[in-house]
């Protein structure tokens, strides 16, 4: 483990940095929450205030898939619950490795965990000490650029046109792989992978909504437990 | 600028979905002591939550999509994570364009 030995400022500053091509890949994605949901007829206040809380967009954009006139707290509340479950294993993934964050900066730090924050941090788990103002570094543009574009978007609205086009839907499944090949460890890695894949894509094929992501991450968690015997275990 | 009372529980319900979601991991961690074979498993978390986001467009939305993962991943293997990335996208996009 490398001790920084740098100023709260200069960790801001060297997150802020490794955070950025994130901000760039949310950018378009958050323009194109915002313009969906004012055609679903939120308010540009609306929209901002759902970015804000939330702050998450794999729940945001299902949110508006299923959106009603009222809406519904129930339906969405818990197709968000459903969508973000996988938070409680990055959570205590993460957690694990905060040692030099106090109880209440750790959950204050959770209050701002979505998968990019949470991947970069793991990253820099595994070559240095995380600091509560690295992590800061991460979560403060990435978050005002999330709900940021989300409000211009809103106000743009249909000015904006489809991001297939140019392929910049296609932003954050880029980055997710060029992170996962972050996290190649050997054969073990590879194990997980296949596991992870083969659960999701089986459960996405047959189940309606967004169960394949708890269903993918049980498959590779399973891949590892059975690949990692227990030493207790008699042969 | 508009706030519907039932739009502002429904983004209330989502809020507090999510933040039990994120609270929870901690929870977990306080009452549980981590073998060291527990923490092994756990860091296989990060590849396998990752693989099962992106198994979707990877393997089920079509052939221009598979091909630029792939492409991605092979980029990733020199290049930094802005370069590999843009990379990505920029082969969907001339995937998509020729018609996979």
């Amino acid at each position: 483990m490398v001790e920084t030995g740098q100023t709260a400022r200069q960790d801001f500053l060297a997150g802020f940095w490794r955070m950025a091509p994130l901000i760039v890949a949310v950018m378009p994605i958050g323009l194109v929450f915002g313009a969906v949901a004012a055609g679903k007829g939120l308010s540009p206040l609306e929209v901002t205030l759902m970015s804000a809380l939330v702050f998450a967009g794999g729940s945001q954009f299902v949110a508006m898939d299923i959106w009603t006139h009222p809406a519904s707290w129930a339906g969405v509340g818990f197709a968000a619950l459903l969508v973000n479950v996988r938070h409680v294993l990055l959570s205590a993934s993460l957690g694990a490795k905060m040692k030099s964050f106090s109880g209440p900066q750790k959950v204050g730090a959770m209050l701002f965990l979505a998968d990019e924050i949470w991947a970069i941090a793991e990253l820099r788990a595994r070559e240095a000490r995380l600091t509560p103002a690295w992590y800061a570094g991460i979560v403060a543009p990435f978050y005002l650029a999330w709900v940021l574009t989300g409000l211009a978007g809103a106000l743009l609205g249909r000015l904006i046109g489809d991001p297939a086009l140019i392929g910049l839907d296609f932003a954050f499944p880029a980055v997710f792989i060029v992170l996962i090949m972050g996290f190649w460890k050997g054969r073990q890695t590879g194990l997980v992978l296949l596991a992870s894949a083969a659960s999701a894509l089986a459960i996405h094929h047959f189940v309606e909504g967004a169960w394949y992501i708890a269903a993918g991450a049980v498959g590779g968690l399973a891949a590892a437990a059975i690949s990692n015997p227990s030493r207790e275990e008699r042969p | 600028m508009s706030l519907d009372f039932s739009t502002l529980a429904a983004i209330l319900a989502m809020a507090v979905a999510t933040i039990a979601t994120r609270l929870a991991g901690l929870l977990v961690l306080r009452f549980t002591v981590l073998s060291p074979r527990t923490r092994l498993i756990l860091d296989a978390i990060p590849p396998a939550v990752l693989a099962a986001v992106v198994t979707p467009t990877a393997l089920a939305t079509g052939l221009a999509e598979t091909i630029a993962c792939v492409v991605t991943a092979l980029a990733a293997l020199r290049l930094p994570m802005l370069a590999a990335a843009a990379i990505g996208v920029v082969a969907v996009a001339i995937l998509r364009h020729a018609g996979l």
